[in-house]
């Protein structure tokens, strides 16, 4: 199956690859998926007072989907507030993507990625962690 | 990198590393497949016309060539369209045939989908089968064989080499413990003939299945060996029709097809002990290059192995996105991502991997025309592109902080 161009680009030129520090209270960290399943995303986000994303890096191991997934989920929620990045959903990035039916799943890993790292985020920081819809895969 | 440029710019790429899928057709092929579409396009059956004759003729010297690679006679090769229809004519042949005799067949769980799918048929249709499982090696243990026979035990189906790992099984001794017991032995060659010698009678098989198109030779014509002495061996046919292939197998000859895969054996045959020497070479050199990097890991016995190939797990790295990131590279993986199961690689899985080990796997098929230079480039851009993707991976950042990731209660999705 040949590969949209934005896949091919964003795992080219994969954007925001890196890792911030997860020990700082104003950082989210996001891990989901499973070795086993052959795709883990980690994501995070660095949040400033004023409830703004300022930072975003990933690591993923998956295919170019999956990792262009998480590039340009790291691309869309800086300059978000948290409460924007919240309603980022999956099919936002199949449709940025074109991504096939069978690499949904990848898309949809984004999204649990963004809503974990933000909940870790609030935990840290005393809010209550926002209840996550059982996920869709 | 300048290294990389100098040699891309002599290579035409991509190359092609996936002969275990399929090979390119020999021009020597395919020149003398030629005539037989054009002026000499008579049906081999037509027996009362010269065009049939030259037809005939045709087949008749191509059954030679394809017996001869296998050590078998002409009356012995049923011509199908390729490795599945053999493998199935062969097992769902003999159950059909034999069933007075028993229901009980043998195979292993790292047969090819058309072997075990004709097996899982046979469950259906009120037949037992055995699926040995085999070691950490990927060879059968040949005790468990032999406990499996029962005197309900008609056949026992094992692939002479893998297509993914390409380790080859001991079927001397499997046709040997067969034999002991009264019970049919067929194989499934289509990865080893034309690439190691295959002998059916120095082999003891009683069947054998293999096909054109791995090489050498063109898609859609296959072979089914069934022994005519010692014993004499019968098939039920799978296609009904105007009794062609000694009633086993109807269907108008596909003369051209035919005609090629004879070529095919013959320059097989010729060029296959200094052919495997220069390929097993070739191999080694592509399996010490990538293994240099840490955290590799080679699948299958190294030691019975088929010389084109190896397959390698590049740990902390998934399959499909190395794939994309060796993008001149023709190769597959055992990936789930490559499947369209979610599954990843059955056989890997059945080696005891872990499926973060499957899921990381690449094959690497060479053939008759791969060259040195395309082996070195390989080796420079698989390196390049592992090296680029771990950059990538979460688990290789909290492997190389020495974090234990199965520590981590992970997902599952």
């Amino acid at each position: 199956m040949a590969y949209s161009e934005k896949v091919i680009d964003h795992y080219t030129h994969p954007r925001n690859v890196g890792t911030l520090d997860k020990a700082k209270k104003n950082v989210g960290t996001g891990l989901v998926g499973a070795p086993e399943c052959g795709d883990v995303m980690r994501l995070q986000i660095e949040v400033d007072d004023n409830n703004v994303i300022t930072d975003a890096k990933f690591k993923t191991f998956g295919c170019g989907s999956a990792i262009a997934s998480s590039s340009l989920a790291t691309e869309w929620l800086k300059g978000k507030t948290v409460d924007q990045a919240m309603e980022i959903d999956n099919m936002d990035i199949v449709e940025e993507l074109a991504l096939p039916p069978v690499k949904i799943h990848c898309s949809v890993l984004a999204e649990d990625a963004i809503k974990s790292a933000i909940n870790d985020y609030r935990v840290k920081n005393g809010f209550e962690p926002i209840q996550l819809e059982k996920s869709h895969h | 990198m300048l290294y990389l440029d100098n040699l891309q710019i002599m290579l035409e790429l991509p190359i092609y590393l996936d002969n275990n899928a399929t090979t390119p057709m020999d021009p020597r092929v395919l020149e003398a497949m030629l005539p037989y579409f054009t002026n000499k396009f008579g049906n081999a059956a037509s027996r009362n016309h010269s065009f049939g004759w030259v037809a005939e003729e045709a087949v008749d010297y191509a059954r030679g060539q394809v017996a001869k690679i296998i050590g078998a006679t002409e009356k012995e090769i049923i011509f199908t369209s390729g490795a599945t229809e053999s493998n199935n004519l062969a097992i769902k042949g003999v159950y059909e045939m034999y069933q007075q005799k028993g229901n009980h067949i043998i195979t292993v769980v790292t047969e090819h989908k058309c072997v075990l799918d004709s097996a899982h048929h046979i469950e259906r249709i009120g037949g037992k089968v055995t699926y040995l499982q085999v070691k950490p090696d990927g060879l059968i243990d040949l005790k468990e064989l032999e406990d499996a026979i029962t005197d309900k035990t008609i056949l026992i189906s094992v692939m002479y080499a893998n297509n993914e790992i390409g380790v080859i099984q001991p079927v001397k001794e499997i046709s040997a413990i067969a034999h002991k017991h009264g019970v049919l032995f067929h194989t499934d060659a289509t990865q080893a003939v034309g690439k190691i010698p295959v002998d059916v009678i120095a082999d003891g098989i009683d069947l054998l299945s293999f096909t054109g198109h791995k090489l050498y030779g063109p898609k859609g014509c296959g072979a089914l060996y069934v022994r005519r002495k010692n014993p004499r061996v019968k098939v039920t046919a799978q296609i009904d029709g105007g009794g062609h292939e000694r009633g086993m197998r109807s269907g108008t000859l596909n003369v051209p097809g035919i005609v090629g895969f004879g070529k095919a054996c013959e320059i097989a045959m010729e060029e296959m002990a200094s052919e495997s020497v220069r390929l097993a070479a070739l191999r080694d050199k592509l399996e010490k290059g990538v293994t240099v990097m840490e955290e590799t890991y080679v699948n299958g016995n190294t030691q019975n192995r088929l010389p084109h190939v190896c397959n390698v797990s590049f740990k902390y790295v998934e399959g499909e996105g190395l794939m994309m990131a060796m993008k001149d590279l023709a190769v597959s993986s055992g990936s789930a991502c490559t499947s369209a199961s979610l599954e990843p690689s059955y056989v890997l899985k059945s080696l005891g991997l872990n499926d973060d080990l499957a899921h990381s796997s690449i094959r690497f098929g060479l053939g008759r025309f791969t060259t040195e230079e395309e082996v070195d480039y390989a080796i420079e851009v698989t390196k390049k592109a592992v090296t680029h993707l771990r950059e990538l991976s979460p688990l290789w950042e909290m492997f190389k902080e020495g974090i234990d990731l199965d520590s981590i209660e992970w997902a599952e999705h």
